[in-house]
């Protein structure tokens, strides 16, 4: 029998209104699975649509944003056909989020403890008193005493806050948990410290994490599969260790040249490959493929026709798609 | 900066400022022309060189400006005693206690008023960006700014006194006067109507404003994206985390806004006859009472500055980020 | 010409392009612009001087006469003609404001360009002397003021008066405006060049940061503009503007201390409101579109109402 994932994103577009009535196209057809325990990273440069799809998963898109197609299953049931009073029994409860600076996500004025109470009783889940319980559990599992639940944001360090971020996520007991970027704003120590904490939550909670991140060294480490997104379409999309040891898109590969391998030791001199030029705007997307012309494999065809994402040959049941014409060629040719 | 120090902060400012004060009204009645001395006797009272020069030596008036009379003078003040009004013929000191409480009922009555229906449309306004309910406040808060508080004043006490029968002038009909405050409330609340509208309608558009300003920085902010994604509606959002946030700025501004008030207060009592210390305030102008005038400034910039205090210790209470460091 | 002004010159080119489209701003400059338009022609479209009593048959006064062919917004209680008044009293209220304004203007600039560009002792000074003067109460400490300065032997007009108490109390908000504008400045890249390769600091002044604050120093005026004129309006009702040029407030003094509103003369108190209101609407809707051109404001929430988040067509069988 196989494992049904728990979210599966089917085809889904997001745009955005400009001013002036321009439309940018944040998200265009973009799918991915995530299963039941397991870890996604979706990895990109900033402004490739990470955060928007998130948002659109979750419902949570500013006004001038609209989903204009596609499907996002979660359990099976379409989060899309649901009313706003429907979906807000599943934020939370069922997929939590963790965002980039917690100290702008959680309340100045507000004690720590009382946020992570709020939840719980929002969807009542226990009475007054279990909840308060609860809090205290859910801090110490973050390494954090209970004592500090009466503290406010303000009087935690960073990693404090994440961590009681995470905690708080964790309220509800969900089955997803979103980290958008969650360790960007941290020093490298408590970064790791963070990653550590989530990865072994992960394995006592048995719950899916979405790791959004630029950071291609924390997705070596998290992650079971990658989405590589670029423009805000998904450019290469696997298993981790066949993106990283087998990436087929030029974007992957130039992302993989930029980052430091964590399996060199950091002393080693080897220089940095960087990307040239800057991520599209969306309002101004290039026609064709949305890296040709950043793309130092850049052929006519990709100026002109954009790529579908394309099957590669894979061993057993592991997935591996990407988006580019070189993976096409001899398709072209016969054609 | 930790609480105490943000608290001694806004204490030493207070006490530098009521210190201006001061210095700005002793100056201003020293180099007023003619002999100090009247502005403690009278203008008119006929008195001999003489009596004149003993009560100079009485009142230290024969001593250097500075320091011992201004010293001197300070110490007078602090007693309360802050000379004889030329018109009234009444210890000043007197005179401002016994139009306080009015005064005080007046402004109260409107800003409570208008803090309420100000943070309740300013928060809709805010909320429903760019809606009707959005559009109509902003227009009525931008007019309400550009009319002068006088001039709305005649025109209600025109309409009122003409269409609806409300009296004109007074804080009670004059065969009032005395009885039992439960049987005179309907009178005293026809004759407050006007005014209260009045500074109701001006205080309105401001703190409107600012709570429209003020929750839509705060809606803005992470933390709300949080609580919806905790699954909490709008309201619950906006009465859970958004009001808090959003009414520490009017903590501010309702201090700040206590000088504007005490403006409101001048004008309008002028033009309803109402018998407060705006009114007293423009009497003495018009008579040129300055013991008076002066008295009565040293009284509502020194009532402000402490109220300004006042609401920066509410702010302290209310922003835990004021707490320690 | 230097080359900053001519950006700025540019600019302004730019930003006229995009005021035209702004239906609020250009009332606002309507309002504004007949407004002096009419002080300036006061001669030309008044009846009567503002102080000529017009007679009847019998050369008695014409007073609390309402609006007629003679008089097109009636007389006041001694039978002048309120609508030359009106137009006159514009030059009063006008001469006022923009005077107490631009003194205003330029001495918050001034110490906001210093406080922000040289920081330090002269900013700590500047801030303790706004402090201290926002929370004094403003009218009463102008009417002291005013009231002493008119009783000492200074041999001017009490209108002079009236614009140097207003325009040296109402400098704060823009100092502090203006302040927080050169800080930002302060920072960038090209004037930190400037600095290293060794520019004095009235160059940099000047060339880089005068240009730059410039716009918001112009909206800022237009705002204190439509303050000063709504305080000289407030003084002159209490009583201390000068009764030989009557301004607009002056006028409502007058028809307040003469019964105006008890003998029902709606065309004597209405109509100097009404030309109050005109012309502070218009400096407030042209200050704050011009500031909002300049300095946009927020532009979305997270609970702005999205009914239409998610724009698919229904399904089939749904």
């Amino acid at each position: 029998m196989t494992v049904q994932p728990l979210l599966s994103v089917r085809h889904l577009t997001t745009e955005f209104q400009l001013a002036g009535k321009q439309i940018a196209r944040a998200l265009e057809d973009v799918s991915f699975d995530v299963m039941p325990g397991k870890t996604i990273g979706l990895v990109g440069e900033s402004g490739c649509g990470k955060t928007t799809t998130l948002m659109s998963i979750m419902r949570l898109l500013p006004a001038s944003g609209r989903i204009t197609s596609g499907n996002v299953y979660f359990n099976g049931i379409d989060l899309l056909t649901l009313s706003e009073h429907e979906m807000r029994a599943h934020r939370w409860k069922e997929m939590s989020i963790i965002f980039q600076g917690a100290m702008n996500a959680l309340n100045p004025v507000m004690k720590i403890g009382d946020q992570i109470r709020e939840a719980i009783l929002l969807h009542n889940l226990m009475p007054r008193n279990a909840a308060e319980q609860r809090v205290g559990e859910l801090l110490e599992l973050v390494g954090i005493p209970r004592l500090r639940r009466d503290l406010y944001p303000h009087q935690y360090s960073g990693g404090m806050r994440q961590r009681a971020m995470i905690a708080m996520a964790l309220a509800c007991s969900p089955d997803l948990l979103f980290a958008d970027e969650p360790t960007t704003a941290l020093d490298v120590m408590i970064q790791a410290q963070v990653l550590e904490l989530l990865k072994e939550i992960q394995k006592k909670l048995g719950l899916a994490i979405v790791l959004v991140t630029h950071d291609l060294g924390v997705v070596a480490e998290m992650c079971d599969d990658v989405v590589v997104m670029y423009g805000g379409k998904v450019a290469e999309y696997g298993s981790a260790e066949l993106v990283y040891n087998q990436p087929q898109h030029p974007y992957t590969q130039r992302l993989l040249e930029a980052f430091p391998d964590l399996s060199r030791s950091i002393d080693s001199s080897t220089d940095l490959a960087t990307i040239p030029g800057t991520p599209p705007r969306l309002n101004a997307l290039p026609p064709g493929c949305r890296f040709s012309p950043r793309c130092h494999k850049s052929m006519e065809i990709c100026t002109q026709i954009a790529p579908d994402l394309i099957a590669q040959n894979t061993a057993g049941n592991a997935q591996h798609l990407a988006a580019c014409h070189l993976l096409n060629k001899l398709e072209i040719k016969n054609s | 900066m930790s609480r105490r120090d943000f608290l001694l902060r806004k204490f030493l400012l207070s006490l530098v400022t009521i210190f201006v004060v001061i210095v700005i009204n002793f100056m201003l009645f020293r180099v007023l022309p003619g002999d100090p001395v009247r502005s403690v006797i009278g203008r008119n009272v006929r008195i001999s060189a003489e009596t004149q020069q003993a009560l100079r030596e009485q009142f230290g008036l024969d001593k250097p400006i500075f320091p011992d009379q201004f010293i001197d003078t300070i110490g007078q003040w602090a007693q309360g005693n802050l000379g004889i009004s030329w018109s009234l013929r009444r210890p000043v000191s007197e005179v401002l206690m016994s139009k306080l409480g009015n005064t005080v009922l007046l402004i109260g009555l409107g800003q409570v008023l208008a803090i309420f229906l100000g943070v309740t449309l300013g928060l809709l306004a805010g909320w429903k960006r760019k809606t009707a309910i959005d559009v109509g406040a902003l227009t009525f808060s931008l007019v309400a700014w550009a009319i002068p508080t006088f001039w709305l004043g005649i025109i209600f006490l025109a309409a009122g006194s003409a269409w609806f029968g409300l009296p004109t002038a007074g804080i009670m009909s004059p065969e009032n006067t005395g009885k039992p405050l439960m049987t005179i409330l309907p009178d005293l609340a026809r004759h407050l109507f006007l005014p209260t509208l009045t500074l109701t309608i001006l205080y309105l558009g401001e703190y409107m404003l600012i709570m429209r300003s003020s929750i839509l920085e705060v809606l803005s902010e992470d933390y709300i994206l949080t609580a919806k994604a905790k699954g909490m509606s709008d309201w619950q959002v906006l009465w859970r985390h958004a009001l808090r946030n959003a009414m520490l700025p009017i903590v501010t501004l309702i201090a700040l806004n206590l000088g504007f008030t005490v403006s409101g207060a001048i004008y309008i009592e002028t033009v309803f006859s109402y018998d407060g210390l705006g009114k007293l305030f423009q009497t003495a102008l018009v008579k040129q009472d300055y013991p008076l005038l002066q008295g009565a400034f040293l009284l509502l910039a020194v009532s402000v500055i402490i109220a300004n205090m006042a609401a920066d210790i509410l702010y302290a209470v209310l922003d835990p980020r004021v707490k320690e460091s | 010409m230097n080359e900053n002004w001519a950006l700025f010159k540019r600019n302004l080119f730019e930003f006229w392009k995009a005021f035209r489209r702004n239906k609020l701003g250009l009332l606002g400059g309507f309002l504004v612009l007949t407004a002096i338009l009419a002080a300036t022609f006061a001669p030309l479209l008044t009846p009567y001087a503002p102080t000529e009593v017009i007679r009847d048959v019998n050369g008695r006064g014409l007073t609390f006469a309402p609006p007629s062919v003679h008089a097109p917004l009636g007389t006041d209680d001694a039978g002048r003609d309120i609508w030359s008044q009106l137009i006159y009293g514009a030059r009063v209220s006008l001469a006022v404001g923009f005077l107490a304004g631009f003194i205003a203007m330029f001495i918050g600039s001034l110490f906001g360009i210093l406080a922000g560009y040289f920081g330090g002792r002269i900013d700590n000074l500047l801030m303790r002397v706004t402090d201290v003067l926002l929370v004094i109460p403003d009218l009463p400490l102008m009417l002291v003021l005013v009231a002493t300065l008119r009783q000492m032997d200074l041999h001017v007009s009490p209108l002079v008066v009236l614009v140097f108490v207003i325009g040296l109390l109402y400098w704060t908000s823009t100092a502090r405006l203006i302040r927080s504008q050169v800080l930002t400045i302060k920072e960038r890249q090209y004037v930190a060049r400037s600095r290293a390769i060794g520019a004095g600091h009235v160059h940099i002044i000047r060339k880089h940061i005068l240009p730059q604050i410039m716009p918001l120093i112009v909206a800022n005026t237009v705002l204190i503009i439509s303050t000063a004129i709504l305080i000289e309006s407030g003084l002159a009702f209490l009583g201390l503007g000068d009764p030989t040029q009557p301004s607009w407030g002056a006028m409502l003094n007058f028809a307040f201390d003469r019964s105006a509103v008890t003998n029902g003369a709606w065309w004597f108190y209405l109509p100097p409101g009404f030309a109050i209101v005109w012309v502070t609407l218009g400096c407030v809707l042209l200050g704050n579109v011009l500031e909002d051109m300049l300095n946009p404001r927020l532009t979305a929430h997270h609970l702005e109402s999205n009914q239409n988040m998610i724009a698919i067509q229904k399904r089939e069988g749904e």
